[in-house]
């Protein structure tokens, strides 16, 4: 079992026929089977994680823009929730990372076991994201009420349905490690998991931090 | 051993949908794309024929349509718009050429992720349907535009956000328009993921980034520059659903008052959404004429049997004009009402595009400079690319500065200025590709006698198109102008009007030569045996055409060199392919 | 060499080429020469900066116009395919050095040189003295309010609009400061006088253009913009909106009218009673 993407990659230049180092160090000499490299999930995770960061970068800077123009920006009441959903979010990135090792050290039931509590708080942390909004609907507060809370429930929407697509990859994954067939669990697809899951969780934080000092 | 790779499958798909229709191969979908452009590009040329009609005679009759009425026009030219510059200029020579020739240019067997760019295709078709399906919806303008709004293709906010009140098409038509920009920016998002890992992840042995084909290079960087623009459109566009749908106000300020209707909304910024498309709206410009560079490159040097000049310069170009084309689009806001002190930082990081952009010119002109150069139909699309470029890069640097644009900002001469640049300059680019590689991708050859035909009366009917634009502008002609009566002093510009309608029927008429030609051609043209017609150096022409399923049929070529070798001293050959292998002659050092 | 490529060298194809671009190039000169189709004369000391620097920037992209196009169309003849091998040259660093400086040099300069108007126009307010005008713009029509002889523009709330009962502007007319407001769908001026206008909209974006005074801005709603200006020549100027605004875009026009003061003082009083 490769030690991590890095090693791999080495490993995969070798395979790949002696590239140097500005090759991809794809295509054989031997006219075998050219190998695809891992490598191009990594790099797709990065770029998918740069046109997510600038989508969110140009709600944000409306949010900057429309708060720093108006008179009308109203403060709502912030779901107290949010800071635990916040706390469960951050405790998933730590379960993760305790999967992802104990697969490096090759212990499965470890790897599946923490798999499927990250699975579950990143469930927990979309019910709770529900529940600030029963919240707040039930306070009056909608999507039309004021520009706060239409950033609002528009960033923890966004946020949200990007959260989703993780947690459908954290399913995909935990199903592929229960199976009988695949004897080894798919390195790749659960670092690539790992890495979009701290992004949600990164990213989460900056959005809180932005919706509750720029309510 | 975990698979860390895994084999490239070689079989090609069976079935006539697994392989035509739903097809992962990067090769189906580049003429998948292309095909949509070339249905989208009739759809495009055919509004824009009856706008020009329009224009000069208001009150005639169409067949089926009647009379057009100005609300018509303007739905017309918001689809013209829309459809030109997102289907056409946006998936022809990225997503069409791009896909067919990015991976067998630099060796590499199929796109990175081939079901994500069969999904994007699709997606992008989708956003096709919705876009044609605005014609057809209720609360439009009627007539030949149906239901399709009236805001232009920048949809400015508040006359886009508020509703059918502002005017005819801006209900449903305008949400179904919104919906597919919003598929479209998906699409591409997929699409410029898939170009930039291919690119970085995927190339063959040897294939060392400065040896990669100019196209390679500008197919890569415009990549990049979708990948950070349509992320903030998609943004965007979800913002003015919800001011549209949802009753927030992200767009629409207070205290508007449309025909004795007060709109509920309040606080919003108009300005705001100008950023917002803005920011993408600019990047979009280099989106679409980017690739067209490339090919231009590429077909000079192979035309000209002469290296690029300047390979470097023009690698730093290309990277130079995206870097600076993310942080200019306040130019287009001069006169928005936005901050004044910005305009200068806009207008001088404006002016600076126009050095790397005086450098390709440069370039490309030293690179036939010298050069043993070939008339082929290709190369002269590939030269009349060139000189619009320099007329439609020129005419900028008028509106780059916010003094001159004070007069000329929305007027004619804009019109004319990006229709020179980002219309016909990259749909010669487009052209002069199809030319080039109609034989690659079909086995076949275009018939040159009408290709060079159809290249005379575009290139001279595009100028006396567009260029009388710029002067009916600088006399102080308003852009979007459904009739020229009610403004008194444009009744003098009417025999300019005529000139450019008849101008622009002929030059249509004459893309009818084209497409006869490309269908002829699929069928019946001259077959391309050779598998190296133009005696080219890339490694798209060391397969057959059309290349096999995986390109290489497995043995995977070795790059040694650069990829504009021509007329090397000492070489039999005045072409030295990338793949031919080092034999002591002096090799290239780009 | 395949039948693809035979006789593609012709000496023809290039001449007429090179022709095409000759001719191409020279009319355009000659077009702008000739200032065939020109900007109306400038009433103002804005629109002459405008002029200046148009013809500055007209100067700089001539040349490299008739550089570009000319060096296309001479490289096109005489280094057609006549059977000799092409050079074997990957470039030239000081060329490229030397055009990538001096292209810097024009186009920058020439960006700065733009700004000088601009600051004028832009960074200076209104001097206190200006007479102030408010211009509101709507689907399809100009107002043009006038403070009257208070010197003050009244309440307004939009609330009070009524187009059906000439209120364009929802005048608060139990403000006396508004009684007096004069609003006009036409625009008159005093020759020689400093104007500020006030530029606000209704609904939508319009643009506020007249093209003897070189300048265009968009009447933003939500949004207060200043401009002002001193018209130097009597006469009547056509007011166009030069952003799409509707389907009545290409109607929506009024009158700019510049008076000798006298003349000005006496629309004025027309206008306030015959409303």
């Amino acid at each position: 079992m490769a030690a991590n993407a890095a090693t791999e990659e080495l490993e995969l230049i070798e395979v790949g026929g002696g590239g140097g180092p500005r090759d991809a160090g794809f295509g054989r000499d031997d006219g075998g089977a050219p190998l695809i490299p891992q490598r191009i999930y990594f790099t797709g995770i990065w770029l998918a994680l740069a046109a997510i960061l600038m989508f969110f970068m140009g709600l944000t800077s409306s949010f900057v823009v429309r708060k720093g123009l108006s008179g009308d920006w109203v403060a709502f009441s912030f779901p107290r929730i949010l800071w635990l959903n916040t706390a469960v979010l951050l405790a998933s990135s730590l379960t993760i990372e305790r999967a992802r090792r104990a697969l490096l050290r090759n212990e499965l039931a470890g790897f599946r076991r923490w798999w499927r509590i990250t699975t579950g708080l990143g469930l927990g942390f979309l019910a709770g994201q529900v529940i600030a909004w029963q919240e707040l609907a039930a306070a009056g507060v909608y999507i039309a009420s004021n520009p706060s809370s239409s950033f609002f429930y528009l960033l923890t929407a966004a946020h949200g349905i990007h959260l989703l697509g993780g947690l459908g990859a954290l399913l995909w994954v935990g199903g592929r490690s229960a199976s009988a067939y695949v004897r080894a669990t798919p390195f790749t697809a659960v670092t690539v998991s790992s890495i979009y899951w701290h992004f949600m969780d990164g990213l989460w934080v900056f959005l809180v931090l932005l919706l509750f000092l720029g309510r | 051993m975990a698979a860390h790779a895994h084999p490239v499958v070689h079989e090609a798909p069976k079935g006539f949908i697994r392989k035509y229709i739903f097809s992962t191969d990067h090769k189906i979908i580049g003429i998948q794309y292309y095909l949509l452009a070339l249905v989208s590009v009739f759809i495009g040329i055919i509004l824009s024929l009856l706008m020009r009609l329009h224009l000069i005679a208001p009150t005639i009759d169409l067949p089926w349509f009647g009379q057009m009425t100005p609300e018509q026009y303007l739905a017309l030219m918001t689809m013209h718009g829309t459809i030109m510059v997102f289907f056409v200029l946006t998936t022809a020579p990225q997503s069409g050429f791009g896909n067919y020739f990015l991976p067998i240019q630099i060796g590499a067997p199929d796109m990175a992720f081939p079901r994500l760019n069969m999904l994007s295709f699709w997606v992008t078709f989708a956003a096709l349907i919705v876009m044609l399906a605005a014609f057809f919806v209720a609360g439009g303008p009627g007539g030949v535009a149906g239901g399709a709004p009236i805001s232009g293709w920048t949809a400015y906010t508040p006359l886009s956000a508020i509703g059918p009140i502002a005017g005819p098409g801006l209900g449903m038509g305008q949400t179904l328009w919104i919906l597919s920009l919003a598929l479209f920016a998906g699409a591409s998002l997929m699409g410029a993921l898939n170009f930039i890992t291919t690119t970085l992840d995927l190339r063959t042995k040897g294939m060392s980034l400065m040896r990669m084909p100019l196209t390679v290079w500008a197919w890569f960087v415009t990549a990049i520059l979708a990948l950070l623009g349509f992320a903030v459109l998609l943004g965007a566009g979800i913002l003015l659903l919800l001011d549209r749908t949802a009753g927030t106000s992200f767009f629409v300020p207070a205290g508007l008052v449309v025909t004795d209707t007060q709109i509920p909304h309040k606080g919003g910024s108009p300005l705001l959404w100008q950023h917002l498309f803005w920011f993408f709206g600019h990047p979009e410009v280099y989106i679409a004429i980017l690739p067209g560079m490339g090919v231009t490159s590429h077909i000079l040097s192979t035309f000209s049997r002469k290296p690029i000049f300047g390979y470097r310069a023009m690698v730093y170009a290309i990277f130079a004009i995206a870097l600076l084309g993310l942080s200019v689009w306040g130019h287009h806001m001069f006169v928005s009402g936005m901050s004044p002190y910005s305009a200068l930082a806009f207008s001088l990081l404006t002016m600076s595009i126009g050095v790397p952009s005086a450098i390709k010119t440069f370039n490309w002109i030293g690179t036939l400079w010298g050069g043993q150069i070939r008339l082929t139909t290709a190369m002269l699309f590939a030269i009349g690319f060139v000189s619009l470029f320099v007329t439609g890069g020129l005419s900028g640097l008028f509106l780059a500065q916010p003094t001159v644009d004070l007069p000329l900002h929305d007027t004619y001469f804009v019109v004319g200025h990006f229709h020179m640049i980002m219309g016909v300059a990259a749909i010669f680019g487009i052209f002069a590709a199809t030319y080039f590689w109609f034989p690659k991708m079909f086995g076949r050859f275009l018939n040159e006698r009408i290709g060079k035909i159809h290249f005379w009366i575009t290139f001279i009917g595009v100028y006396a198109i567009f260029m009388p634009m710029h002067f009916i502008g600088i006399f102080g002609h308003p852009r979007r102008y459904a009739d020229t009566t009610a403004v008194q002093f444009l009744a003098q510009l009417d025999p300019v009007h005529t000139f450019m309608t008849v101008a622009a029927f002929i030059t249509g008429a004459a893309q009818l030569l084209f497409l006869f030609n490309f269908f002829w051609g699929l069928w019946k043209g001259e077959k391309a045996s050779d598998i190296n017609p133009w005696k080219a150096t890339s490694l798209e022409w060391t397969v057959p055409s059309p290349p096999p399923h995986d390109n290489f049929q497995g043995r995977f070529p070795t790059v040694y060199r650069g990829p504009y070798e021509y007329s090397v001293p000492g070489a039999a050959e005045d072409y030295t392919p990338q793949t031919a292998p080092d034999t002591g002659q002096p090799a290239s050092r780009h | 060499m395949t039948t693809k490529q035979a006789g593609v060298g012709s000496g023809l194809a290039a001449a007429a080429l090179a022709f095409l671009l000759i001719l191409i190039t020279f009319s355009t000169i000659y077009i702008f020469v000739k200032r065939i189709w020109w900007f109306p004369e400038a009433i103002t000391p804005l629109g002459a900066d405008v002029d200046a620097q148009f013809v500055r920037t007209l100067v700089i992209t001539g040349i490299v116009f008739f550089l570009a196009q000319l060096g296309l169309g001479f490289a096109i003849v005489r280094y057609r395919d006549r059977g000799r091998r092409a050079v074997y040259s990957h470039g030239n660093n000081k060329l490229e050095i030397l055009w990538t400086t001096a292209t810097a040099i024009m186009f920058l300069g020439l960006g700065i040189a733009a700004e000088r108007a601009w600051a004028r126009f832009h960074f200076q307010g209104a001097s206190p003295g200006a007479l102030q005008i408010e211009v509101v713009g709507q689907q399809f029509q100009w107002n043009f309010r006038y403070p009257g002889p208070d010197g003050v523009f009244g309440r307004t709330d939009p609330a009070l609009i009524n187009d059906g009962a000439g209120n364009f502007l929802g005048l608060d007319t139990s403000d006396p400061a508004a009684q007096d407001d004069l609003v006009v769908p036409q625009l008159a001026i005093p020759v020689n006088r400093e104007v500020e206008l006030i530029l606000r909209a209704k609904d939508v974006t319009h643009s506020f253009f007249v093209r003897e005074l070189r300048f265009k801005q968009d009447t933003v709603p939500g949004l207060t913009v200043r401009v002002h200006f001193t018209a130097t020549k009597t006469g009547k100027y056509e007011i166009a909106c030069a952003e799409l605004c509707g389907l009545g875009h290409h109607r929506m026009r009024s009158d700019l009218f510049v008076l000798p003061p006298d003349e000005y003082e006496n629309w004025l009083r027309q206008q306030a009673e015959t409303e």
